[in-house]
C-alpha cells in the first residue's frame, strides 16, 4: 500500500513538473515582443458601451437614448435666412461711355419659407442700393431699383406623381457650364459681366412650373404668361458694339426695344422629358416663344426686337472614365425667318457643345479641371450673306467656343481659387473669369475677381466688351 | 514492480486531471497572443468561431448597413490648428440596395453593398438649402449630384477622389459613405477581452495617403471604438474614436465620435441626433425631383 501511494505521488509530482517545464517554454517561443506602435494603450469604452447592451422584447414606447437632444421645431414654422453684402468694382480701361465704377451696390438678400397645409411659400428679395445707377425706380421685371423679386412661389404636390410650382422663379436646365442651348430661361448678363455673384446671371421667371413624375420618364412643362426676356447688355453699364451706328456705343444710346408684352398673348412655353437610366441622365427639349436678347430689328424705329424663336434639343450626360461627361444639341428656329432672307431677324441656328469635367487627385487634392467645345452654326448662310447691308461685316458661319475651369480648394476647403475661360477662334476674343474667395468664418466670406474681355475686333460677342474689363471685390455676410 | 507501474500511471492521470484546467488556460492565454486566428475559436466570446473577414464584414454592417434606411440629423464642429471652430449642421438620408436573392426579411438582411445618401445641408448659411445626393457603388466611382437652390442648378460632380473632406471636415466622403473592404486586405493582430484589433493595408498603396490602418473593434457588437491611420513613415497621423453609443431602434450606433488630425492639429467633432432606422424610404427620395423638392416628412 505504501508503495501505491509513493509510486501515484511520484507520477503526480513528476506529471506536474513536466507540465511547468513545458507550458513556459512553449510560451516563449510563440509571443512575440509587442512591435513599435502597437503599444497604443487600449482605448476608453465609449459610454454607452460599458454595460452589456439592453435588447428589449416587443419594442413599445420610447427606448433611451433616441429622446431628442436638439430642440425640434414645428414643421409650420417661418424660416428667415439672407446675406448681406457690400460690392465695388472698377474698370481697368478708360471708357468714355461709362462710369469708372463697374459695380457699385450694397444688397440685402432676405428669404422665407413657410409652409401651411400642403403648400409651401417662398419669397427671396433682394433689397439694394447702387450708387453707380442714377436712376432708381422700380422696375420688377428688369430688376431695377431698390428690390429685387428673386422669388415669390407657391408650391403644391396635387398627386403623388405630380408636383407644380406657382409664381416669380428661377429655372434651370441643360448641361453646360455657363453655355446654353436648351436653357431659353431669361438670363441677366449685365450682372454677369460686372461681377456679381453667380447666382445672378439667372433672372427669375413669372412662370408656372408643372412636373410629372412617371415610371417611363418625367415631364417638366413651363408656362410663361407674358414673355420673360434676358437682363441684356443695354449700354447703361457695359458698352456694347451698336450696328447701326456702326461703333461701340454706351450710356450714349442705350437700346431701346420693342419688347412683346401681352399677357397670354405673348407667352412661352417650355417642355423637357428627361430620364435617368442608371446615372445616365437623358432629356429632349422644347420651347415656344422668342428670342431671350434681342435678335433683329425694326427698321422702321430702329428699335430692337424679339423675333419669335421655337427651339428643340436634347442631352446627355454620364460619367466618362473618372469623369463627367455631357453632350447636348439644339436647333434654333426663327420662325420670322426660316429662310433668312430677313436682314432684320436673325437665322435659325444649330448649337452643340460637348463637355468633359474631372478631377485630378494624381495632381493635387479638391482641384476640379472641366473644358468644354461649343459650336453655333448659322443656317441659311448664303441667304444671310446675299441681304447682309453693304459695309456691314459678316458673321460667320460657323462660331466656336471653347471653355476651360479650373478649381483648386484650399485651408480646409476655406479657400477657393476659381478660374473660368471663354475662347472663341473664330472671332478671336475671350473672357476670363478669375475668382479667388475666402471663408473667414461660418458667416463672413469675402471674394476678389474679375471680368477681362479680349479682342481683336470690337464687333464680336466678347471683344465688343473689350473696353468693360473691371475687377470687383466683394465681402458677405451670411445667417 | 506491477503495482509501481500502475501507481506511477495513476498519478499521472491523477495530475492531468488536477492541472489541466490550469495549464489550459496558461496555454491559450499565451497563445492567443502568438496566434490569435487559432485562439479565436477558444476565446470566450458569444463569436466564438470567427475569421478574419467575418470580423470584417460584420464591422463593415455595424458601421454603415445597420437597417434597410436611415437617417440621422449631423452636428459637426470644426475646431482647425489654431483653435478657431466652424459649425457644420445637415440632415442626412440613408438607403440601401435591397439583395433580390435574398430571404431575410429586408430590415435585417445582410447588406449588399450599393447604397443612396441624401444630405439636406441646413448650416452654415452659405450652404443653407443645398442637396447633395450620392449612388454609391462596389465597382465604379459613385455618382454624385449638388443641388444649388439659388441657381436652380443640378450639378453633377465628379467623384474619383473619395478621401477629401467632407464639407470642411476632417472626415472624408469615405468616412462617411464607407470604405469598400475589398480595398484592403485585413489582418487580425490582437484580440483583448473586449476588442479585435484589425491592421488594414491598402491594396493600392498609391491610391491613398496611409500606409495601414488599425481599427479597435468592440466584441460584442462589432462597433468600432478607435481608427489609427498610419502614414508611410509608420507615424499615427489621424485618428478616429467613437465616444458614445446609444442603442436606437435596436442598432448600437454611434452618436458622438471625433476625428483628429494628429500631425497638423485640429479635429471634427460630430454628434448624431433624431436617428432613425427603417422608416420605409422610397428609392426615389434620391431622384432629381426630390433634389429640388426636399423630402420634410423624412428630413424631420
Amino acid at each position: 500500500m505504501k508503495q501505491v501511494c509513493i509510486a501515484i505521488t511520484a507520477g503526480f509530482l513528476a506529471t506536474l513538473l513536466l507540465v511547468g517545464v513545458w507550458a513556459p517554454a512553449a510560451a516563449a517561443g510563440e509571443e512575440p515582443p509587442p512591435p513599435e506602435g502597437l503599444g497604443s494603450a487600449e482605448p476608453d469604452l465609449p459610454v454607452g458601451l460599458a454595460a452589456e447592451p439592453q435588447m428589449p422584447e416587443g419594442l413599445s414606447g420610447e427606448e433611451p437614448g433616441t429622446r431628442q437632444t436638439s430642440a425640434e421645431t414645428s414643421v409650420q414654422a417661418m424660416t428667415l435666412t439672407g446675406f448681406w453684402e457690400a460690392r465695388g468694382g472698377l474698370r481697368l480701361r478708360d471708357d468714355r461711355y461709362e462710369k469708372e465704377d463697374s459695380v457699385g451696390e450694397t444688397r440685402l438678400q432676405l428669404e422665407t419659407e413657410k409652409v401651411i397645409d400642403q403648400l409651401t411659400f417662398k419669397l427671396t428679395s433682394d433689397f439694394l442700393y447702387d450708387w453707380t445707377l442714377d436712376r432708381s425706380n422700380i422696375d420688377l421685371e428688369t430688376g431695377h431699383g431698390w428690390i429685387d423679386l428673386r422669388e415669390a412661389s407657391v408650391a403644391f404636390t396635387p398627386f403623388d406623381f405630380m408636383d407644380i410650382k406657382v409664381g416669380r422663379q428661377i429655372l434651370t436646365w441643360g448641361t453646360g457650364d455657363l453655355l446654353f442651348l436648351n436653357d431659353l430661361f431669361p438670363k441677366d448678363w449685365q450682372a454677369f459681366f460686372i461681377g456679381r455673384d453667380v447666382e445672378y446671371l439667372k433672372a427669375p421667371s413669372d412662370a408656372i412650373k408643372t412636373s410629372l413624375y412617371f415610371e417611363p420618364a418625367d415631364v417638366d412643362i413651363v408656362y410663361v404668361p407674358k414673355f420673360d426676356s434676358d437682363r441684356f447688355i443695354r449700354g447703361e453699364r457695359l458698352s456694347y458694339y451698336n450696328g447701326m451706328a456702326g461703333s461701340l456705343a454706351g450710356r450714349n444710346a442705350i437700346v431701346s426695344t420693342d419688347r412683346p408684352n401681352d399677357v397670354f398673348k405673348d407667352d412661352e412655353w417650355a417642355l423637357r422629358v428627361s430620364k435617368n437610366v442608371n446615372g445616365r441622365e437623358l432629356a429632349l427639349y422644347g420651347y415656344s416663344g422668342f428670342w431671350k436678347s434681342p435678335a433683329g430689328m425694326d427698321p422702321a424705329s430702329g428699335r430692337a426686337t424679339f423675333p419669335r424663336l421655337r427651339a428643340y434639343g436634347a442631352s446627355g450626360r454620364t460619367h466618362v472614365g473618372h469623369g463627367i461627361g455631357n453632350l447636348e444639341i439644339a436647333y434654333y428656329d426663327s420662325l420670322d425667318d426660316r429662310s433668312g432672307t430677313n436682314p432684320f431677324v436673325d437665322n435659325s441656328q444649330l448649337r452643340f457643345l460637348a463637355g468633359y469635367e474631372q478631377d485630378l487627385k494624381s495632381i493635387a487634392r479638391d482641384l476640379t479641371v472641366g473644358a468644354q467645345w461649343y459650336l453655333e452654326w448659322m443656317q441659311d448662310y448664303d441667304d444671310y450673306r446675299n441681304v447682309l447691308p453693304a459695309g456691314a461685316k459678316p458673321s460667320d458661319e460657323y462660331r466656336q467656343v471653347c471653355t476651360v475651369r479650373v478649381t483648386k480648394l484650399l485651408a480646409n476647403q476655406n479657400l477657393n481659387l476659381s478660374f473660368f475661360a471663354f475662347y472663341s477662334p473664330d472671332d478671336q476674343d475671350a473672357y476670363l473669369r478669375p475668382n479667388v474667395s475666402y471663408k473667414f468664418n461660418d458667416h463672413w466670406t469675402g471674394e476678389v475677381g474679375g471680368n477681362i474681355f479680349i479682342a481683336s475686333d470690337n464687333r464680336t460677342f466678347f471683344g465688343q466688351f473689350a473696353h468693360d474689363t473691371n475687377v470687383y471685390v466683394g465681402l458677405r455676410c451670411g445667417f | 514492480m506491477k503495482n509501481l507501474i500502475a501507481g506511477v500511471l495513476a498519478g499521472i492521470l491523477v495530475a492531468c486531471i488536477s492541472a489541466a484546467p490550469a495549464s489550459a488556460q496558461q496555454a491559450t492565454g499565451k497563445a492567443r497572443k502568438a496566434a490569435p486566428k487559432a485562439a479565436a475559436k477558444d476565446a470566450a466570446s458569444p463569436s466564438s468561431d470567427l475569421g478574419v473577414e467575418e470580423i470584417v464584414d460584420r464591422t463593415n454592417y455595424a458601421a454603415y448597413y445597420q437597417g434597410a434606411d436611415g437617417r440621422a440629423k449631423v452636428h459637426m464642429t470644426i475646431t482647425d490648428s489654431q483653435g478657431r471652430k466652424r459649425e457644420r449642421e445637415f440632415t442626412i438620408l440613408r438607403w440601401d440596395a435591397p439583395d433580390p436573392n435574398s430571404t431575410i426579411p429586408k430590415k435585417d438582411q445582410y447588406y449588399t453593398g450599393e447604397q443612396k445618401f441624401y444630405v439636406y445641408f441646413q448650416r452654415p448659411a452659405d450652404v443653407n438649402k443645398m442637396v447633395f445626393t450620392v449612388w454609391k457603388y462596389l465597382d465604379r466611382d459613385d455618382d454624385r449630384w449638388l443641388y444649388l437652390p439659388g441657381l436652380d442648378l443640378v450639378k453633377r460632380i465628379a467623384a474619383s477622389d473619395k478621401r477629401t473632406s467632407f464639407v470642411g471636415s476632417h472626415f472624408y466622403y469615405e468616412d462617411v459613405s464607407g470604405r469598400h473592404i475589398t480595398e484592403d486586405t485585413h489582418e487580425l493582430i490582437k484580440t483583448t477581452d473586449q476588442y479585435y484589433v484589425l491592421k488594414n493595408t491598402p491594396k493600392n498603396p498609391d491610391a491613398v495617403e496611409f500606409a495601414y490602418f488599425e481599427m479597435w473593434i468592440y466584441k460584442k457588437n462589432f462597433v468600432v471604438v478607435k481608427t489609427d491611420y498610419y502614414d508611410k513613415q509608420g507615424r499615427k497621423y489621424r485618428t478616429y474614436q467613437a465616444q458614445k453609443v446609444e442603442m436606437i431602434d435596436g442598432y448600437p450606433t454611434v452618436t458622438k465620435s471625433t476625428m483628429t488630425d494628429d500631425k497638423m492639429g485640429g479635429k471634427t467633432e460630430m454628434s448624431y441626433a433624431s436617428v432613425k432606422y427603417n422608416m420605409g424610404l422610397p428609392e426615389d427620395v434620391f431622384t432629381e425631383r426630390y433634389l429640388r423638392r426636399p423630402p420634410f416628412k423624412y428630413l424631420r
